[in-house]
């Protein structure tokens, strides 16, 4: 379980300057095991930076985030991979000269065979073939590298992962596969998942609804008690509205390989 | 074949040639100025320069397939080699070539390889050519490589170049110099390590001589401690050709690079580009890599490795 309690962040208001401002704000939150969790809300309300503090990138100015009851203040980013946590950037680095079968290999901490390769990037609509010799760098574009990112977050099998905005950049056709990715892994039960996310479907799938504002929590619920207040109506099948277009899609577009 | 090799220059061969042992088919290896062991193949004739000390290596038209090994070692002190290695490859052949250099020094005296190659590459053939320069020792002593490489391309030929220094090199000047008859592609990727106060110079000259001809350099380099490193690369464009110079290095530490490369047009149908870059390592790369797992010094050496790769 993760649980962030009374989490503050600031930061000086230009550089140099004595005077701070609060990107996170007393926030504290409950993150149960095995659920899937959607952080949504506005443009600059704190929902990246929460991220990064859990990751250990950013350090707080004060509160708490435990996994399991344990404080993991003094975990380094690595320290907190191999605790069991991941991070998928809403902006992800570039390699020049790292092969994407490389990057694969380095998040599952071990060599891969071919084939779970292919499962991997499959998953996330890439064809393997064309891929996994291919250099992560500047030639992909946003949308490869970005589902670039989201197949390394499977290959590392994170067992608390967090998911900054995966459908930007996303087309339609792999955000499609992409839902069908997170509910599978949701089914599965043995992962956390937090997924930060502007995106009606992706929201669909929570089990929980955290809304961000100006660092704090401003509501959280289920998605019946938090659907109606951010406009959308609850569907019983989220997919299913869109399952006849993905099968016509599938027919015009080869997206298996 | 019993030649008297020792492990040391077995690991430098290993090193710079991926060698184990003798090779199959041409080869000529080379240790501290003198010849170890020579081999021609039917195809692949290797002979000794009347007026200069090294090779001529005479590749008959349509040989394919084959690889001639010409790797030099250097593992007595104090030793100042030059060489004139040539080849002559006729028309129509795909072959491979591997050269490279590697010095082992545990003295305080200097070493020196200056190897200058000639390749006279004929019409619609195709080449693979990888150098590799490696320094090994406990010494004070020099480690000091200044190859000279010069290409004559023919009509259609393509040639694709290696260049890298892997590591353990105290100073280079690297000359190479390229003219592509019509049609010809040249494609050179130079990769260079340099570390401590090594000191690095490449000079890189191509003329684009006919209608079509192309050149693409790529030069990527990094740059630790204290060490400098000055890229000149030039394409010269005097026929309808097309050109792309690309200059990348990391810089870490002390170090100092300077990249300067340029394009020069004779001709108004020439296409040239030229881009250089010159940064460190980037935060966003160590941090993503930390996140899967790596601590912060594994992730900045994977991230070298790649990009040396």
């Amino acid at each position: 379980m993760l649980e962030i309690k009374n989490l503050v962040f600031e930061v000086p208001v230009s550089e140099g300057a004595t005077e701070t401002k609060r990107i996170i704000d007393d926030l504290s939150l409950v993150v149960p095991d095995g659920s899937l969790t959607v952080i949504t809300g506005p443009n600059g309300g704190g929902k990246s930076t929460l991220a990064r503090l859990i990751m250990g990138i950013d350090q707080p100015t004060s509160g708490q985030i435990l996994i399991d009851g344990e404080d993991i203040a003094g975990l380094s980013i690595t320290g907190r991979a191999r605790r069991g946590i991941g991070y998928g950037f809403q902006q992800p680095a570039r390699f020049k000269g790292m092969k994407v079968k490389k990057l694969l290999e380095i998040a599952a901490g071990k060599r891969l065979p071919m084939f779970a390769c292919n499962e991997y990037l499959t998953k996330v609509g890439l064809c393997t073939a064309d891929y996994l010799t291919r250099e992560v760098d500047k030639n992909l574009s946003g949308g490869e590298v970005k589902r670039i990112e989201i197949a390394t977050m499977l290959a590392r099998d994170s067992r608390f992962a967090i998911y900054d905005e995966p459908e930007a950049g996303i087309d339609l056709w792999s955000f499609d596969r992409l839902v069908d990715t997170f509910r599978s892994i949701h089914d599965d039960g043995d992962h956390t998942i937090v997924i930060i996310s502007h995106q009606e479907r992706i929201i669909q799938l929570a089990d929980q609804i955290v809304l961000l504002e100006n660092g704090h929590v401003d509501a959280e619920g289920t998605p019946e008690e938090l659907l109606p207040r951010l406009g959308m109506a609850r569907k019983s099948d989220a997919c299913r509205l869109t399952e006849p277009m993905l099968a016509n899609i599938e027919n015009a577009i080869n997206v298996n390989c | 074949m019993a030649v008297d090799l020792s492990p040391i220059d077995e690991s430098l061969l290993a090193t710079i040639a991926n060698l184990h042992g003798m090779p199959k088919g041409a080869f000529n290896i080379r240790r501290d100025g003198q010849l170890v062991e020579r081999h021609s193949s039917a195809y692949i004739d290797i002979e000794t320069q009347t007026d200069h000390p090294g090779i001529n290596v005479r590749v008959k038209p349509g040989t394919k397939g084959e690889t001639v090994f010409i790797p030099v070692i250097i593992t007595q002190s104090g030793v100042k080699d030059v060489v004139y290695n040539d080849f002559y490859i006729g028309e129509d052949c795909d072959i491979e070539i591997i050269a490279g250099c590697g010095i082992h020094n545990d003295s305080h005296k200097g070493s020196q390889h200056d190897g200058i190659h000639t390749f006279h590459i004929g019409k619609n053939s195709r080449i693979k050519y990888i150098e590799k320069h490696y320094g090994e020792g406990e010494g004070t002593g020099t480690r000091v490589l200044n190859p000279v490489t010069k290409v004559y391309m023919d009509e259609n030929s393509f040639c694709d170049m290696d260049m890298i220094q892997l590591r353990g090199v105290t100073s280079t000047v690297r000359d190479t110099t390229a003219e592509l008859a019509a049609g010809a592609k040249l494609v050179i990727t130079e990769r260079l390590l340099t570390h401590d106060d090594q000191t690095a110079e490449s000079n890189l000259n191509v003329e684009l001589l006919g209608d079509d001809s192309s050149v693409q350099i790529i030069s990527r380099s990094v740059a630790q401690d204290r060490s400098t490193q000055v890229f000149n690369p030039l394409v010269v464009g005097k026929a309808a050709g097309r050109g792309h110079v690309q200059c990348d290095a990391i810089i870490m530490g002390d170090a100092k690079v300077k990249s300067v490369p340029a394009i020069e047009a004779d001709c108004p149908d020439a296409i040239l580009m030229h881009e250089a870059a010159i940064g460190k390592i980037a935060g966003d790369q160590i941090i993503k890599l930390m996140t899967l797992g790596l601590t912060e010094e594994e992730a900045e050496q994977e991230i070298l490795d790649d990009f040396l790769s």
